[in-house]
Formats: structure tokens, sequence, C-alpha cells
């Protein structure tokens, strides 16, 4: 086991490596010169050079990327100007434009975006599994064929267009709720809820599509072993199976879907944010690339990879340690 | 369909549908073609019948773009203020956004630009893109998988890694990324287009690695390499045939998530740019017109929706034609 947790360890440090330098030589060797969007609009071709020497672009690719990765490290300093910015550990860069780390700018934002994505993870797991569960229960009747409809739906469809319809039918037709503004958990829970209810709804729609179809195949999968029909056999009644063994089998793989599609999670959850004007770490990722903000534009796309490659490491574990039968090789 | 009727579609049992052309008795054809039999399921699965009469009908839509709109005597790019409401901020006269004989579909609110035009030429960018994509994304997913799958191991730990990243990355973020930072010189359609192709080549290369290293093993393989051909033949001769069926289901599963895509970055400000319309840019600036004109949500939005499920169920029909034995999960 703990050669299994050394190695997979070890693997995931070399994905993150090779991830981050494949970013950061995306974003670094590109046209559009750093130092230019660095030092702004009125800038000499001498200032350029003294901008482009500071932030260090006129040494080897290899060693700006070496600094990057002790700046993550940490922490290191910029200057671009007469005064020197000082960028803490975890330094994701420095962003001129906002004249702040990009780090701070991400842990700004974070409130929105954990408030969102988990509210609606919470509300998805809820709908998707109970969707799984009841069609795979009630199997070739109308309700399997409606579900199935409708996860197909849920699928197919982009988050911004279930948004949209939200906003149509709660937001313009009904008056029920208001056009989200992010209001602060800490600064009234009652309005911070009644706020994020259609963002949280249009993205648990799409990941409830993806929980009900493995919640389904999981539970199927389940019900067929043997020992279900041993229990049945026995007279346990079938309420008993479901909680006590279908729902097992139906909530198993949503763990690990989760971590699969995390990476659809996160887009889904980006263009919910820009959707309702969330100012969440998608909408700031929007908003750099449309101000060309190439630091934070890095810094957030090194953000998700991060978050996708350890999810991905620690679903290895968790299903590992839950089912002996994985190979620990 | 279950799996059942589908294997009544196949002519896997003497019994047919009511209403169904009876099939070729099996001794007339002994070895029936495989895709032959794939074709006949096609044709007698209804729900994917009629998505592809959709799906041709929309094709026919964006094609005769320029026609359409001489018929209905607007163009897409002419600006009407007459039309709108000044007094309720830009919103146009009429009930329904100006629907009417002049603008069959109303017209655009705050601009005036007619909403038929922008739909029908919008279908252009949306279908050409996503289909653009679709094709390069086979061509490099194909090159890459095939590099992975026969190049021997030390390729293949590259190749292999490589592919799993860019599948695993958040794709929409990095096309956003990739948008703000590429030479704005090239059309914008192409550069949307490459950029969907960067970060949706991943799962092609997968499909292709793991086809190509079963199938390498296989025995007319090694008789051909015996026989003296050459590595780059082998691979298009005798391994990329094999691969046909699944990368077809692959690719016609590739259509709509590329429109969705290619309507998600144009959601955010980094798709194609006014004038050109697209169905993205038109939900995206309906968020602010919601309230007032739900038309002009209504419209885009359930096109968008019509046109992704048709071509998501002519997928699904695909898929069960050329791999029966497979239920939806």
């Amino acid at each position: 086991m703990i050669w299994f947790l050394v190695r997979r360890l070890l693997a995931t440090v070399a994905v993150l490596l090779v991830m981050s330098a494949i970013v950061y030589g995306l974003f670094y060797l590109m046209p559009g010169d750093p130092a230019v969007l660095a030092c702004g609009k009125r800038c000499g071709p001498d200032q350029l050079v003294v901008t482009r020497h500071k932030l260090g672009l006129d040494q080897a690719v290899y060693l700006q990327y070496w600094h990057f990765l002790q700046g993550v490290v940490v922490g290191r300093d910029y200057s671009s100007g007469p005064d020197v910015n000082h960028c803490a550990a975890p330094c994701l860069g420095y962003s001129f434009q906002s004249d702040q780390p990009v780090t701070n700018l991400l842990l700004d934002r974070l409130p929105v975006s954990a408030s969102l994505t988990l509210g609606a993870l919470v509300l998805a797991l809820v709908l998707g599994v109970g969707a799984g569960l009841l069609s795979a229960l009630r199997r070739g009747t109308f309700v399997e064929r409606l579900l199935t409809g409708v996860t197909l739906l849920g699928f197919s469809t982009p988050v911004f267009l279930i948004g949209l319809i939200l906003l149509l039918v709660f937001c313009a037709w009904l008056k029920v709720l208001p056009f989200p503004s992010y209001v602060p958990l800490t600064e009234n829970p009652a309005e911070w809820a009644r706020n994020l209810v259609l963002p949280w709804c249009a993205l648990a729609l799409i990941e409830a599509a993806l929980f009900a179809r493995v919640a389904r195949a999981g539970t199927l999968e389940t019900l067929a072993e043997d020992h279900i029909r041993t229990f049945r056999a026995y007279g346990v009644p079938e309420r008993q199976v479901v909680r006590r063994h279908a729902l097992r089998g139906a909530l198993a793989p949503v763990a690990t879907i989760t971590a699969v599609e995390l990476a659809t999670i996160i887009v889904s959850a980006m263009l919910t944010e820009s959707m309702f004007g969330l100012p969440g770490i998608g909408k700031l990722a929007v908003e750099a690339s449309t101000s060309v903000d190439l630091p934070v534009i890095t810094g957030v796309t090194l953000l998700a990879g991060t978050a996708v490659v350890l999810a991905n490491a620690v679903a290895d574990l968790l299903h590992a340690a839950i089912d002996p039968r994985v190979k620990l090789a | 369909m279950t799996l059942f009727d589908s294997e009544l579609a196949a002519g896997a049992d003497p019994v047919l549908a009511p209403g169904e052309e009876p099939v070729p008795a099996a001794g007339t054809d002994p070895v029936p073609s495989r895709r032959g039999g794939a074709w006949r399921r096609l044709r007698a699965d209804r729900s994917a019948l009629a998505a592809l009469v959709l799906v041709g009908l929309l094709v026919l839509v964006a094609l005769a773009a320029p026609l359409l709109t001489a018929l209905e005597g607007q163009d897409a790019t002419t600006f009407h203020s007459q039309l709108l409401d000044s007094a309720r901020g830009g919103v146009p006269h009429g009930a329904f956004g100006g629907i009417g004989a002049d603008h069959w579909l109303g017209v655009e609110p705050g601009t005036g630009r007619d909403v038929f035009a922008r739909i029908v030429y919008g279908a252009r960018v949306s279908l050409g893109v996503a289909l653009a994509a679709t094709a390069l994304e086979l061509v490099v997913g194909i090159a890459i998988g095939l590099a992975a799958g026969l190049g021997g191991p030390r390729v293949d730990a590259v190749a292999g890694r490589v592919i799993e990243i860019a599948i695993a990355f958040p794709s929409l973020l990095l096309a956003l990324a990739l948008l703000a930072i590429v030479p704005q010189s090239v059309p914008r359609p192409v550069l949307v287009a490459l950029a969907i192709t960067a970060v949706n080549w991943g799962n092609v290369a997968r499909v292709t690695r793991a086809q190509a290293m079963s199938l390498r093993t296989r025995d007319y393989v090694d008789a051909a390499r015996l026989a003296g051909v050459g590595p780059v033949r082998i691979a298009l001769r005798e391994i990329l045939p094999g691969l046909t069926t699944p990368l077809m289901v692959l690719a016609a599963l590739k259509v709509p998530s590329n429109i969705v895509s290619e309507a998600g970055l144009s959601f955010l400000g980094a798709g194609v740019r006014p004038p050109t319309p697209s169905w993205g840019q038109m939900l995206s600036t309906s968020t602010t017109w919601f309230q007032t004109d739900p038309a002009y949500v209504i419209v885009p939005g359930g096109l968008l929706l019509v046109t992704l499920l048709a071509f998501s169920l002519f997928a699904d029909g695909v898929r069960r034609a050329l791999d029966p034995r497979s239920t939806r999960v």
C-alpha cells in the first residue's frame, strides 16, 4: 500500500510538472509579448527593454519556467517600475493590469466559486442519484423512459441555455427569484441562498445528468449480483434491499465520475458564473481573456489543470481503498 | 429503443415489427457485411431517421442562407432603429420581439438587426465550425493515436501522457485562453475551429491508440509486416480500416459537443465577433434582454436546443446501428 501511494504520488507530481510546462510554454511562447502587456500602452522601446529585463523575459525559456516554479514554492519579487511587488508563496504570477499577485485575485474570487459549485454539487447528488436509482428500479416503465429522456436533454444542453430558461421562468415570468447577484454568506445567509438558487439549479441539472447515468448503471450492476438474489429469496423486504444495497451501488461510481468529469464541471461552472454575472474564478478567467491579462489566464488554467490532476489521483486512491480488487501494483 | 427493438430491426429475429420492410432471409446472405447491416438498422430506427431529416434540414438552411434571406428581403447586418421602442430601452415594437411579415423572427433588441437572417447565417458559423473542428480533431487524434499505439513503448510513454493530459484538461477554458492570445488577423471562425480542435482531439487519440494496440497483434498485421510492408503503410492500410466503426460513432458524438463548444465560446465573447452572427453570441446578448424581450431568448435558444437534440439523437442512432449489442446506459 505504501509503495502504491508513493508511486501514485510521484506520478501525480510528474503529470503536474508536464502539464504546467505545457501551459507555461503555450502562453509564453505565443505571439503577443508579455512585456508589452505588462508595460502598458504608452511604453517606449527603452522602457520595453527595461521591463523585459525586470520581468526576466530576456532569459532563456527554461530559466523563466524555473523561476516560475520557484515562485510557486517559495514566492518571488516582481517589479515593472521603480517599486518592487512581493508575491508570496504559492505565487502563480503577477498581474500588472490589476497590480496584484494572481494568487490574491484567485483567493478573492474563491468564495463565490466555492458557494456555487458546492451548493450545485449537493443538489446534483440528490437529483442525480435519485434519478439514477429510480430509473434502475422502475426499469421498462414510463418513469424510466422519462428519466432517460431528461438525462439525454441534460447531457446535450449547454448550461447557459438551461440558465436562460430558468431566468425566463422564475425571474421574468413568475417573478419569484431575483436576477442573481452575489451576496456573501457571512453578510446575509438568506439572501446568499436566494440569489444562488438559479445558478445552483442550472449547474446541478448538468451535473445530475452525469450522475444519473452512472448511478443507474451502478444500481443495475449491484441488483444483478448473486447476494441480492439470495437476500430476496430469503424474504428480505425490498425496501431494505434498496436502502442497504442498491443505494450503495448507485453512490459508489458517483465519486469516480466527479473526478473524471471534473473538467466538464469546471467548464460548466465557468459558463454559469459568466451567464449569471457571478464574480467567481470562471468569470475572472473570462475577464482576463478579454483584457489579455496573460498571468491571470495562465494562473487560472494551471489551477484548473492542477485540480483535475489531483482529483483523479484522489479518486484512484479512494477507489483502491474501497475496492480491494483494484491492483496495487 | 431497447435492446430487444434494435435486435428486431437488425433482422436477428424472423418476426418483423409491423410496417417494416422484410430483410433478406438468413440463407440468402450468409456473411452479411457489417456496414450493410448497420445501414439497415439505422434505416429502421425511427428516432435516428427523424433526427437525420432534421440534421439535413439544418444543413440545407445553412447552405441556403443567402437564398433564404433574399426571399425574406432582409440581411443580417442592417440596423433598423425605427423598429425599436426607445422609450423601453430599445425593445422591438410589437408582440414577440417584432415578429411579422417583414421580419419573420423579429428583430434584435438594441440594434434592430433581422433575427431570421442572423439565425440562418449563424447556422453557417455554428455548423461550419463544428463540422470543421470534428474533421480536424479526427485527423489530429488519429495521427497522434496511431503514433502512440504503434510507435513502440518510448513513443507511447510520451504520447500516451500527452493524450491523458489533453483529455483531462477543462477544454473550454483552454480554448478561451488560446483565443485570447492568438493573432487577430486570421478569420475568427477559422481560429475558433482550430481552438476547439486543439483542446478536443484527446478522446479521438485515446480510442485510436487503444484500438491500434489491440489490432497490431492480429495475424493479418503480422503477415503484412513479414511481407515487407512499411510501418506507415501498415498503419494506414491495415490498422486504420479496423478503426472505422468506433471512430464513426465518436465523430457523430463530437459534432453536437463541438456545436456546444462554439456556442459556449461565442457566449463568453471569445468566439466569432460581431457583425458575424452566431447563436451563442445571440444568447449572450439575450441575457440582458430576457425580461423585456423573451422572444429573443426563445428563438435562438430553441433552435440551438433542437439542433443539439437532432445531432445527439442521430449520433445515438449511429452508435446503436454500428454496435447493436450496446444499450443506452
